[in-house]
């Protein structure tokens, strides 16, 4: 034990403890400095480099000229093949792609978990709960989510506009159609770790199920959780990037990553860079919110702190 | 390399054989490439235009176009015209001679019963015949001996040769398609994938929406066609890997709709292993201009209905100004380069309808601002966007989901807002776009924005069906389930005359000069179309493939018999 | 265990029917039209009477107890006849694909070889690299091949395959020629040179697929494993003095598959479902192009029936997940 380790056990609660240990995860640090980076990037960015990501010059001479530049000085990642700066797409782009993955992401594992946990510890409402999984796996994607936007389109548009609207109806969308797995897996554990010893030795001496599932599952099926919120985070980008592509997500000029990875594909023989911006992007994104969560998931073990 | 395989065999094959040229099958294997994969070589059931294209390696009609529209004798000895007596003068009836000593590629003789056949077969209830439109109109028809077909209709046929010609209308062998009758059509799985035909090729393996196999017909009526023992028309992917495989990798002879961006039109000619072709026809890019309001506001059933006229594209000249905003030579170079070019026209082609109006094709910016200002549109509280009577001149733009459109979707808005118009954009997956389901507010019919773009032509050369597409009487609406075709609501009286005027109306000229006005009715006299660009065909095609002639009247396999390997 | 598998097997029944039901209601519910293929210039009378011969303008419910009894009697008849050479159908209408005129069972017919062949390799594939990669990586958590394994799987999952698999097709088939771009389902394996075109073809989807499950798998099996590696038994058995090799590989592996069987249940009906979009870059027209193609032209009987077929293996493989739960773990009971 380090004696800086020492000095913080003697000062700090619990959750700084966490901290220090996070802290001493190097991959962890470089990830959470990485996606604030692109986060800042992303939210802060238009707010200097000031050029609208939709303008196309009306002018068409100009604009041909303008069209497909590699990087220069006025437009550090060129521009596309209607001759719009790419570096203002990428920024504009970025917010929704990460607010969708986040967001999407967190609602996926939210319902996954609750689910699982329950499914796993209340024997009573697993058969129930998996077969409603099996359900929703089993239902096709595509239909899914187009019956979904299809139906619910105009009233949540109606109540909180257009763009909240969309906005709220992906996340939702890709959220209620991806967290069967993290259900499945989750629900696994549990099973087990309810036959273990230490979750035994609490219900014996009367513990609440409340209180063994928060005090003593919970934890417990951390880490599988946290893969599949890295896992989730990269497939609620993609998934917007397919529900945008086939016209049921934002409008047509509205950039994000995987829309732009999407228009990117069909030029990569002629222009690669294209595609390399926002698969940089994403991938980037991915792996940071990964280390994060590798590092998060040897904070909070007591065991590996101890260590 | 397996390319280079195959052209090794085909060189053994001319070394063993020194006649060659002029034999059947002595050119080995040829490889086509269909994106969208074939379902049915039954055209009659067919669910598009790839499935008519590869059926016509088997089936036939009576007589199919050439590259430049022209009527050619296929199964039928001559083409009927009132001259030589083949179309009566009255315009009831066309007789069509079979040519003699045809023969099935089973080595029946085809007789006029086929043919009479052919039209039970399609006209049939509950056969949900998917080319029905070809056989309308007719009374009856007749079979006076094995090789005359005399087909009377129900009056004056001033276009009488929409039955029995072209790709879209085949002529199916009656004692194999018998028991496929009306409702029994869809399961006659063997016959739709593997029909006996006359042409130069028959089924050997077919795989749905994947495959087919087919090898040389050995009782095809020219001895010495086709040149090609084996054809493999394989599907999947999309434009750009169907290009790849015969411009860059060349694992294809010839790959069909290879629709991609200039840019890399370019780049793949560079590498030299083959070139694209391209034939002009009738399908035109377009923005029709809703006629309707189609504003969230009203109540169901009564958006975009003809209760209500658009607010703001009731004036003509606001229309006209749109239209004026657009560089259409622009939207060519960056979407479609080879593929189309530049028109104001409606129907482009052929040459004896297609208007000689050219007044759009320059962009004018300025003239189209001072038109707007004219009628009325002035930006009175400098936010850019005109407004007039304290409503702005905002619109809704909605397309399919199609690379191409949203580029186009893009810079339309980009000259839009130029002049002071604001646009918002909508892009609908084409599936639901082009669906027609009554339930779906995102239909083309149904047309719940302001502007909408997509494409559409007619078959054939005779543009009669399709300028009556904007007869008041086809608008679509809730009384008919949104069915019809008047996209953009237009309605006039006297285009609705002129229309009739044309339904009895013979002779080439006569009728050319009718199309040619109602096309400028609909265009530059009130702007409710604004035609962009003229598509044309587009395939990719390998070097090593000779013979192959471009056709954008008929199927692009039409002459399929002639092709040759280069030698 | 065996009245418990007894009784899931009893209620996979209701169950698969109510999956049905939804799936035919929601696919029918979607937005489109079986006729958005058919060309604008055929007219609105001429489509009216092609949706009523494919049946399309029946009420919902009758076309759904007409699958039903297509699916689950006349179907099996086609079957036996088949196997036996019988004529128990009698020529009954089979389950026929509104796009194509073909018998739905047909199509995965012709299409499963090459679902199972390119997916059903990449899968296995996949799971062979990802465990002993996952085990490694947590035993030696933070060293240098943790490192290069930890980014090699996120990169793998967070690139999408229509990104690495067009990048590859440009590489390696493109530009240079090592490998065909478009996918030969005639080519029948007879002999090697035809055996090695073979592998050519399967090569690179095979190649992005096995990456992409790699990925996934091997994150789940390196976070359970690191898990247990901290348990209390391990400490126990190490300081019995038992081998490193038999602590990781019996004990440590044994209790961390859970999480690995879990995903890989969900996986492997995948494999049968096909890959829609490899399939598609590669142009090998499987179940997942079948599939796409028929969801796209919403081709119901095809999308039903293979969407059902998916669903019967989901809840199979499930059911065995659970009973393989019980071996790993023979604490966990379920009566």
């Amino acid at each position: 034990m380090t004696d800086a380790a020492v000095q913080t056990e003697k000062v700090r609660g619990p959750w700084a403890d966490v901290w220090a240990q996070f802290r001493k995860h190097k991959g962890a640090m470089t990830a959470l400095f990485l996606l604030g980076g692109l986060a800042v990037f992303c939210l802060l960015g238009p707010l200097v480099w000031r050029i609208d990501p939709n303008f196309i010059e009306s002018d068409t001479v100009k604009m041909f000229k303008m069209r497909n530049q590699g990087p220069s000085l006025a437009h550090p990642l060129g521009t596309d093949q209607l001759g719009r700066d790419m570096l203002a797409r990428m920024m504009f782009g970025g917010r929704i792609s990460l607010a969708v993955g986040t967001v999407a992401m967190l609602v996926a594992i939210f319902i996954g978990t609750t689910v699982g946990v329950t499914a796993g510890f209340f024997r009573r409402l697993d058969g129930l709960l998996m077969r409603l999984t099996d359900l929703v796996l089993a239902l096709p994607l595509l239909p899914l989510l187009l019956v979904m936007i299809f139906l619910f389109r105009d009233t949540v548009a109606g109540i909180l506009g257009p763009r909240l609207g969309t906005f709220l109806l992906i996340v939702m969308a890709i959220g209620l159609t991806s967290w069967m797995q993290a259900a499945r897996v989750v629900r696994g554990e549990v099973l087990a770790l309810k036959e273990r010893e230490f979750v035994l030795a609490a219900r014996s001496i009367g513990t609440p199920s409340r209180r063994i599932i928060t005090r003593h599952i919970l934890p417990n099926v951390l880490s599988p959780v946290l893969v599949a919120a890295t896992l989730g985070i990269a497939a609620a980008i993609i998934t917007e990037s397919v529900l945008s592509f086939l016209g049921l997500g934002f409008p047509p000029d509205f950039p994000t990553w995987g829309r732009l990875l999407y228009d990117g594909i069909a030029e990569i023989r002629t222009y690669p860079e294209r595609v390399i911006w926002p698969g940089l992007a994403i991938s980037l994104t991915v792996l940071s919110v990964n280390y994060i969560g590798d590092g998060l998931r040897d904070a909070l073990d007591p065991r590996i702190r101890g260590r | 390399m397996k390319f280079r395989t195959a052209l090794l065999g085909a060189a053994a094959a001319f070394v063993l054989a020194p006649a060659a040229h002029a034999e059947r099958g002595a050119d080995g294997e040829v490889k086509i490439f269909y994106y969208q994969a074939v379902s049915t070589l039954n055209a009659y059931l067919s669910s598009g235009t790839k499935d008519v294209e590869a059926g016509s390696l088997v089936l036939e009609p009576l007589a199919g176009f050439d590259q430049d529209g022209q009527l050619f004798p296929r199964l039928a000895q001559d083409i009927p015209t009132v001259e030589n007596g083949g179309v009566a003068a009255d315009l009831t009836s066309i007789t069509w001679k079979l040519k003699e000593g045809l023969v099935w590629s089973d080595g029946t003789p085809v007789t006029s019963a086929d043919v009479k056949f052919t039209y039970e077969y399609c006209t049939a209830p509950d056969g949900g015949c998917a080319q029905g439109a070809k056989y309308e109109g007719i009374a009856s028809i007749e079979t006076p001996d094995d090789l005359t077909v005399i087909v009377k209709f129900e009056g004056p046929k001033p276009y009488p040769y929409q039955p029995f010609t072209g790709g879209t209308a085949p002529i199916l062998q009656k004692a194999q398609f018998e028991a496929c009758m009306g409702a029994a059509a869809s399961s006659c799985t063997e016959q739709n994938s593997k029909p006996i035909g006359t042409g130069p090729f028959i089924v050997t393996d077919f795989k749905v929406n994947d495959v087919v196999t087919l090898e040389a017909n050995p009782n095809y009526r020219d001895a010495a066609k086709p040149a090609f023992a084996k054809v493999t028309v394989k599907g999947g992917g999309d434009a750009l890997a169907a290009a790849s495989a015969v411009m860059e990798t060349g694992e294809f002879d010839y790959a069909w709709n290879t629709q991609i961006n200039p840019d890399q039109q370019k780049q793949m000619e560079a590498g030299g292993k083959g070139s694209f072709v391209n034939a002009f026809g009738t399908l035109v890019e377009r923005i029709e201009i809703n006629m309707t309001d189609p504003s969230p506001a009203l109540p169901e059933g009564e958006r975009s209905t003809t209760k209500h006229a658009h607010p703001i594209f009731s004036d003509p000249n606001v229309r006209k100004a749109l239209s004026m905003a657009i560089d259409r030579q622009a939207l060519v170079d960056i979407g479609y380069g080879g593929a189309g070019r530049p028109t104001c026209n409606l129907v482009p082609a052929p040459a004896y309808q297609a208007s000689d109006n050219t007044g759009c094709l320059t962009q004018d910016l300025e003239g189209a601002k001072a038109l707007l200002a004219e009628a009325g549109w002035t930006d009175t509280d400098g936010d850019g966007i005109l407004d007039k009577d304290g409503k702005k001149f905002s619109i809704l733009y909605q397309t399919s989901v199609n690379a191409v459109r949203q580029d186009f979707q893009a810079l339309v808005k980009g000259w839009w807002n130029a002049i002071g118009v604001e646009v918002e954009l909508k892009s609908v997956d084409a599936s639901v776009f082009f669906g027609g389901d009554a339930a779906s507010p995102d239909t083309f019919q149904k047309f719940y924005a302001d502007v909408e773009m997509y494409a559409n032509n007619f078959d054939g050369t005779d543009a009669e069906p399709y300028m009556a597409q904007y007869l008041c009487d086809k608008i679509p609406g809730p009384e008919n389930q949104w069915q019809g075709e008047n996209i953009n609501r237009f309605c006039d009286p006297a285009y609705d005359a002129l229309v009739k005027e044309l339904s009895t109306t013979s002779g080439i000229e006569a009728r050319g000069a009718l199309v040619m006005k109602l096309n400028d009715m609909l265009t530059k006299d009130s702007n409710v179309v604004i035609p962009l660009v003229d598509r044309g065909r587009f395939s990719a095609k390998s070097n090593t493939l000779d013979g192959f002639v471009m056709n954008s009247w008929d199927t692009e396999l039409w002459n399929v018999q002639d092709w040759t390997r280069a030698k | 265990m065996l009245t418990f598998t007894l009784r899931r097997l009893l209620t996979a029944i209701p169950t698969l029917l109510l999956i049905s039901l939804v799936i035919f209601l929601l696919v029918d519910l979607a937005p489109g039209s079986p006729l958005s293929d058919v060309p604008l210039t055929v007219p609105p009378e001429v489509r009216q009477k092609m949706l009523e011969a494919m049946g399309a303008d029946q009420p919902v419910m009758v076309r759904y107890f007409l699958w039903l009894k297509q699916f689950f009697w006349i179907e099996p008849l086609y079957g036996i006849d088949a196997l036996l050479g019988t004529d128990f159908a009698q020529g009954a209408q089979r389950i026929i694909s509104w796009q194509s005129k073909v018998p739905v069972f047909q199509i995965i017919g012709e299409r499963l070889p090459q679902t199972l062949t390119v997916v059903g390799t990449a899968y296995l594939i996949g799971v062979l690299i990802a465990l002993p990669i996952g085990i490694y990586s947590a035993y030696r958590q933070y060293s240098w091949f943790d490192q290069a394994g930890t980014f090699f799987a996120m990169a793998g999952f967070s690139v999408p395959t229509f990104f690495t698999g067009n990048l590859l097709i440009l590489i390696f088939a493109v530009n240079l020629g090592w490998f065909p771009t478009i996918y030969d389902t005639n080519l029948e394996v007879v002999d090697w040179a035809s055996f090695t075109r073979m592998l050519a073809q399967m090569a690179l989807p095979v190649t992005v697929l096995a990456l992409f499950n790699a990925a996934e798998i091997s994150r789940y099996t390196r976070s359970s494993v690191l898990e247990n590696l901290g348990q209390d038994y391990v400490r126990t058995a190490r300081a019995k003095g038992m081998g490193e090799q038999k602590v990781v590989l019996k004990h440590v592996l044994r209790n961390s598959l859970i999480p690995v069987v879990t995903v890989v249940a969900l996986g492997l009906p995948t494999v049968f479902g096909g890959a829609i979009v490899t399939e598609q870059i590669f142009k090998i027209n499987g179940i997942g192009a079948a599939l796409i193609g028929a969801i796209n032209v919403s081709d119901l009987p095809t999308v039903q029936t293979v969407t059902f077929i998916f669903a019967v293996l989901i809840v199979m493989f499930n059911l065995i997940a659970d009973i393989l739960y019980g071996i790993l773990d023979p604490r966990i009971r379920y009566d």
